[in-house]
Formats: C-alpha cells, sequence, structure tokens
C-alpha cells in the first residue's frame, strides 16, 4: 500500500514538474523526458508488472493532459516499461552503465516511435531534421537528468524494500 | 492472499490486457471527442495542482524581479518614456482616424463587426511536456465563459485557438504546433496565404506561411500578416507577424516562406481570450440578414 502510494506521487511529482519547471528550463526548446526515466526505472528495478503499471499510469497522464489520442503513449510506456522488466535479473544496485543504457534505448524507441506515429505517416520524411533537432537532443538531456533522477528513485527504492524485509521477516 | 491471486495471472497476460484496451481506446476516439469523464476527473485532481505550482513559480519570479538594480530600473524607465510618446503620438492620430472611419462608416451604413471583442485574461499554468506537441493549458475554462475555438491573444499577437475545455481549464494549441493552419493575409496588399506550423522550424521560433499568390504586389521583409476575412475559425484582423523570408516557389504560380511571429511562446505567462468565436458572430450576422429579409 504505502509502495503504491510512494511511487504514484513520484509519478505526479515528475508530470509537474516537467510541464512546469523544465519548461522555462528547456535548451533549445527541448525538454527532458522524465517519465520515461521512471517507467524505465521502475521496469528494471521491480520487474515487468510494477514496470507495466506505472508506464500505464504515466502514459494515461500524457494522453489525458498532452497528447490527442487517448491510448497511443498509454501503449507506447506500457510496452516500453515490460521490456524494461525483462532485463530485472541483469540489474545489481550498484552498477549504472545497465540502467542508463536501458533508460537511453527506451528514450530513443520512444522518439522513433513517436516520429514514426506522428510525422511519417503524415507524409513528413524529413527525418534527419527530426533527429537531430528533437530526438537526439531530447535523449542527452534525457540522459543528464538520469544521473539525478535515477539516484533518487534507487535510494527509495531501496529503503521500501528494507522495510518491506523487515515487516515480512516479523510474520516469520 | 489478496496478492498471491494478483500475481497468479503472468505479466505476459496483463501485457495482452494492455494493449488490447489501447488499441479499442484508440478505436473509440475515432468516433468519439475527447476522453470525456477522465478529463472530468483531471479538473478535479491535476489541474489545481498545476495551478499550484504556476502561482509559486510567478510568486519566485517577482521575488527575483523585485532584486533588479536601480540602473537597470531606470534604463527601463527612460526606454518605456520613450515608448509611451511615440504611442501617445500614434494613438492622436490613430484616433482622428478612427473618428473619420465612424463618419464613414455611418455614411454607409456598415456594421461594425470586428475590432471591439470581450477580452478575458488568464494564467499559463503549464505547458505540453513532450517535444512533439506545443500547447499550454490555461487556468479558465468553460465557468468563464470560454468555449472551443475561441481564439486566444498576448500582448498584440495571436498565440493559438482552444481546442478543448473543462470547467475549470482550457487546453490552447499555439499556432507553431505542427498541426496548426491559419488563414493569413498581408495587411498591405490584402492577398492571402495559409500559415503553417511546422515542428521542424519550431527551434528558430518561426511559422511558414505558403500558397501566397505570385502577382504583380512586391512583398517585402518586415511587412505584416493578420488573420484573414475567409478563415472560419480565427476572427479578422488580429496580428500574426512579420514577415522574414519570402521566395517565389518553383511552380512559378505561389510564393512562400517564413513568419517571425509577434509573440515569444518561449516565455508565455499571461494571455488574453476573446471569447466571441467566429461561428458566432457569422451565425448572428445571418441571423440578422435573415430578419431583415422578413
Amino acid at each position: 500500500m504505502k509502495r503504491k502510494l510512494i511511487t504514484i506521487i513520484i509519478i505526479t511529482v515528475c508530470f509537474l514538474l516537467e510541464c512546469t519547471v523544465f519548461h522555462r528550463l528547456s535548451f533549445a526548446s527541448v525538454k527532458p523526458n522524465l517519465l520515461i526515466i521512471i517507467t524505465s526505472s521502475f521496469g528494471f528495478m521491480r520487474g515487468k508488472k510494477e514496470g507495466m503499471a506505472v508506464g500505464v499510469c504515466s502514459g494515461l497522464l500524457i494522453d489525458i493532459f498532452w497528447g490527442n489520442l487517448l491510448g497511443f503513449h498509454t501503449l507506447l510506456f506500457a510496452v516500453i516499461g515490460y521490456i524494461n522488466g525483462s532485463f530485472r535479473r541483469l540489474f545489481f544496485d550498484d552498477d549504472i552503465k545497465l540502467p542508463i543504457a536501458l533508460i537511453a534505448a527506451s528514450e530513443m524507441i520512444y522518439g522513433l516511435v513517436c516520429y514514426f506515429c506522428m510525422q511519417m505517416l503524415q507524409g513528413d520524411f524529413a527525418f534527419g531534421i527530426y533527429l537531430i533537432q528533437i530526438i537526439l537532443p531530447e535523449l542527452v538531456y534525457t540522459l543528464l537528468v538520469t544521473l539525478i533522477l535515477y539516484q533518487i528513485i534507487l535510494q527509495i527504492n531501496k529503503k521500501l524494500e528494507a522495510e518491506e524485509q523487515r515487516s515480512a521477516s516479523r510474520f516469520v | 492472499m489478496k496478492m498471491k491471486n494478483q500475481s497468479s495471472l503472468p505479466s505476459k497476460y496483463w501485457l495482452m490486457i494492455i494493449i488490447v484496451c489501447c488499441i479499442i481506446l484508440l478505436g473509440i476516439e475515432r468516433f468519439t471527442d475527447g476522453g470525456g469523464p477522465l478529463r472530468f476527473v483531471a479538473n478535479y485532481t491535476v489541474i489545481p495542482m498545476q495551478k499550484g505550482i504556476s502561482y509559486v513559480g510567478r510568486f519566485m519570479s517577482d521575488l527575483s524581479d523585485n532584486f533588479k538594480t536601480l540602473e537597470e530600473m531606470k534604463k527601463e524607465n527612460d526606454e518605456l518614456q520613450t515608448k509611451v510618446d511615440e504611442l501617445t503620438i500614434d494613438n492622436t492620430r490613430l484616433r482622428q482616424e478612427q473618428y473619420e472611419l465612424e463618419r464613414l462608416r455611418e455614411l454607409y451604413k456598415l456594421d461594425e463587426n470586428y475590432s471591439d471583442y470581450t477580452k478575458i485574461g488568464a494564467h499559463v499554468i503549464a505547458n505540453n511536456g513532450s517535444n512533439w506537441f506545443n500547447d499550454f493549458t490555461i487556468d479558465k475554462g468553460s465557468n468563464d465563459g470560454i468555449k472551443k475555438d475561441c481564439n486566444v491573444l498576448a500582448g498584440s499577437g495571436l498565440v493559438g485557438i482552444v481546442t478543448e475545455v473543462g470547467p475549470n481549464y482550457a487546453r490552447v494549441r499555439s499556432i507553431i504546433d505542427d498541426s496548426s493552419s491559419i488563414s493569413g493575409m498581408i495587411l498591405s496588399t490584402s492577398d492571402t496565404c495559409i500559415v503553417r506550423g511546422d515542428l521542424k522550424q519550431m527551434s528558430d521560433g518561426r511559422i511558414r506561411f505558403e500558397k501566397l499568390a505570385n502577382n504583380d504586389n512586391e512583398i517585402e521583409v518586415g511587412e505584416q500578416v493578420v488573420t484573414s476575412h475567409v478563415s472560419s475559425r480565427f476572427l479578422q484582423g488580429l496580428f500574426i507577424g512579420y514577415i522574414s523570408e519570402v521566395e517565389v516557389d518553383s511552380n512559378n504560380l505561389t510564393r512562400s516562406g517564413y513568419i517571425t511571429p509577434a509573440v515569444d511562446f518561449t516565455k508565455l505567462q499571461e494571455v488574453l481570450v476573446i471569447t466571441t468565436t467566429k461561428q458566432e458572430l457569422i451565425d448572428s450576422s445571418d441571423s440578422d440578414e435573415n430578419s431583415k429579409g422578413d
């Protein structure tokens, strides 16, 4: 219960930060994608199911407030959370390389799918311009933010896990 | 016990269920309009939080403004003073012309349809967090008389159009968004063109115009573009921006180029919403004509 509440709070806070504060902090009119960091990191820290649930929540928020089609981002984020969840066995707390690589890959997939579904299907084939002006800058900025945000999520997760273990051992 | 029941279904099937739900949602969206109940819930949960954060943000930026040095203030004051002088001169000249115009209009018995729209002010409380769209949320909604397709201004220029209204919020699509296209008009020659937002130009802060007839009218850099009389959703004569580049297309029939918008979209804080929509104006003028015909 406590874990669910904290997860929802993290998602909401990141969503609110992204649409208010980070608009002011945008470089070259590009904002980082905080929700993909959360979806991806909950995926590889907690497994497929939780990654998927976090993905659905953040995708739904995006669809309602930023997008124009209900379901598109929900689907995309759920699948990203699920794929990240299958890397749980390779994940160790002290290793930062795998999380960075996974988040970068997720962000790249997100950018490519967005280009494919929203621009290319409308007949806009200037892929190079989108890659250089939006997808890659967003990727770099997201990775910079990851270095800070990931540590916070990791610490929260560690605390929660320790607490859960304590209460579990009390029952045994 | 409950936890065990939940986890008994493998995650594969959960993924399937979610995918099917999303595809159904996408399909439904094709036939209906908007998120309905979800947006209603959002109005009372997330919107107040966004309002809170943007209120704090405004407070902080006000606070940092307080620490400006006296010198800066003086400089700004001088600049503003010269601007006031200029505007006063302009204003007197324009007022004289206004009187003349009114007199002539009376002679012609023309209704004064535009120029005096009722506007209400609103704060921008949230922007779009994704880099693929360019819209924002304001803190006034249908309770304040805002409707879908209301035009939104900031300062002197056109900002966008309301695409979605809740009781206490409204979403505005800005004119630099990829899906925006407006029928515009060159102020000096009255030639119409299409002003189209473009994601590729967004970082330069420019918008593209196209389909301007390649006729004898000379168009120079710096000319003003306003919304045209043929637009079905934008009121006539709202200022869009200045032409920054113009060239003849390869078909030799049309011209296209770029417009620098009058509004700085990176620093939007307050906007003005015109509460009359173009459709209402058209309807009311139609009914006037009908009653006259009877």
